[in-house]
């Protein structure tokens, strides 16, 4: 235990704490991530405009989002808002807006894959049916694209939960901030804690993301149309 | 095959009357000033050259390409894409594609019953009935159940063709239904069609299948350039084509003629000399 710094963990309510971190960045990620769904589905359909004005207005939000890493984001909404706006807001409330930001522009890219991959004969032959718009959406074309969606915005998901570890560079104290801290606070006592607790930071980084990924799998097999 | 059904004894009004039909993409264009009147019960085959505006004409019947003249009427109903009711319009009107276009994420059963529930508002245990009835009468029964992957492209395409009937649409639209199948699968589709013929359904069929289009056609159109070059009972058009067109395109279809005749001088030259 020593040898590997794990009986830090053990000391007062560290391990507690840790879980108490591991909440925060849930809590980040999964406000987010709930954020980002919704949102994401609509600008999507947005991105399918043939609007030339819409196209450009897509372009810009995922090329930015795209290119922009995500820490400089952070740093920008944060800090930048706080200057120019004088608005303060929370390290908490600027990651939500920033993995928010992020992830729409992300999903609303999968939704127009999903979306745009369904062959116009689909549509097509729906309309010839005398179905109406409504029920050509709902009925045959919402339920092909999310096949194709469901497996790669769970990936998108675990992305959002993993790159939360971000988030402590503006002062938000989850897993990895706790972590940080414990540390440092055992750094005399126990030297190897930087090995026991990191590590066990990545284990529960694991144990969050690796049931999504599992599913993310099986639904790409159970769904996969021929 | 019946008599050459009951084009004589139309009512006054045509089920289908269109009128100086004009069909232009960008500046090509690609029907020009097309009449025809389809009575009720008459079988309509329209074969040309591809790109002759053939296919083009049928989406147009069912309002899936907006057109820039003249005017479709159904059962004195105008058809327009810009209509507010165009599903309605649609619901009596059933289309067959060439890529069967299926819902792969439905059964067969749910492919069919689909537009009857949701479009028509129909009861659930009615729509199966009737969608198992004709699933039987096209020899499907057993694939109820499964999905269109598991179907070849031949029983794809008489689901397709069960899919429209279900709505029962007051005519049948074509276009090119055999195209992509192998041929050994063709017949099974041109049957359950000759089978429709027979029950008086009205029908426009675009088709390649020229055997087929003389067994099943009271009229036949010949297109060519998004003109209807000549029209005709089909004994008298695959015997006495009357356009010098026409007699070219169906001589694309006799390989036998092109080799035992010699060649003449308005025949083309041989593609291969050696």
């Amino acid at each position: 235990m020593e040898a590997l710094g794990l009986d830090v963990l053990l000391n007062g309510t560290n391990a507690l704490r840790l879980l108490g971190g591991l909440w925060v960045s849930v809590q980040v990620a999964l406000i987010s991530v709930l954020l980002s769904l919704p949102l994401g589905m609509l600008f999507g359909v947005f991105m399918t405009w043939k609007n030339p004005v819409a196209k450009v207005i897509s372009r810009l939000y995922l090329e930015i989002v795209r290119i922009m890493p995500q820490l400089v984001l952070l740093f920008v909404v944060f800090f930048g808002a706080t200057r120019v706006f004088g608005i303060n807001i929370s390290a908490e409330l600027a990651s939500i807006i920033v993995f928010t930001f992020w992830g729409t522009g992300e999903m609303g890219d999968l939704v127009r894959g999903a979306l745009t991959s369904i062959p116009r004969h689909q549509y097509e032959s729906a309309e010839a049916l005398g179905l109406s718009k409504p029920q050509i959406y709902l009925q045959v074309i919402i339920p092909q694209a999310m096949r194709q969606l469901i497996p790669t915005s769970v990936n998108l998901i675990t992305r959002m939960i993993k790159t939360t570890s971000l988030v402590m560079m503006i002062g938000v104290v989850e897993v990895m901030k706790v972590g940080q801290q414990i540390i440092e606070a055992n750094r005399m006592v126990s030297p190897n804690a930087v090995f026991g607790i990191y590590g066990t930071i990545l284990f529960l980084y694991f144990i969050v993301c690796w049931p999504l990924s599992m599913l993310a799998s099986y639904l790409e097999k159970r769904w996969a149309v021929a | 095959m019946s008599e050459p059904t009951n084009a004589n004894t139309a009512a006054f009004e045509p089920l289908l009357r269109i009128e100086h039909l004009r069909k232009v993409y960008g500046e090509h264009v690609v029907l020009d000033d097309i009449s025809l009147e389809v009575a009720q019960g008459e079988v309509i085959v329209i074969i040309g050259p591809s790109g002759c505006g053939k296919s083009t004409f049928l989406r147009c019947i069912n309002a899936l390409e907006p057109i820039q003249g003249g005017t479709i009427l159904l059962d004195g109903q105008p058809v327009s894409a810009e209509a507010k009711n165009i599903a309605q319009i649609r619901q009596k009107v059933g289309m067959v594609f060439q890529s069967y276009d299926l819902f792969p994420h439905k059964t067969v059963l749910e492919n069919i019953i689909l537009a009857p529930m949701k479009a028509q508002k129909r009861k659930r245990e009615e729509c199966v009935a009737e969608a198992e009835k004709l699933l039987e009468r096209v020899g499907l029964l057993d694939k109820k159940d499964a999905f269109p992957r598991q179907l070849s492209g031949g029983q794809k395409q008489r689901v397709a063709i069960v899919r429209a009937l279900a709505m029962h649409p007051e005519v049948m639209l074509f276009d090119e239904v055999t195209a992509a199948l192998d041929p050994e699968m063709v017949r099974e589709v041109l049957d359950v069609i000759l089978d429709l013929a027979e029950q008086g359904k009205t029908m426009l069929i675009v088709t390649h299948e020229m055997s087929f289009a003389r067994a099943v056609a009271d009229r036949v159109l010949f297109f060519d350039e998004g003109v209807i070059m000549e029209s005709g009972a089909p004994e008298e058009f695959f015997s006495h084509p009357r356009t010098e067109r026409a007699q070219r395109f169906l001589r694309t279809f006799t390989f036998d003629a092109v080799k035992h005749h010699a060649p003449t001088s308005d025949e083309p030259a041989p593609l291969f000399d050696d």
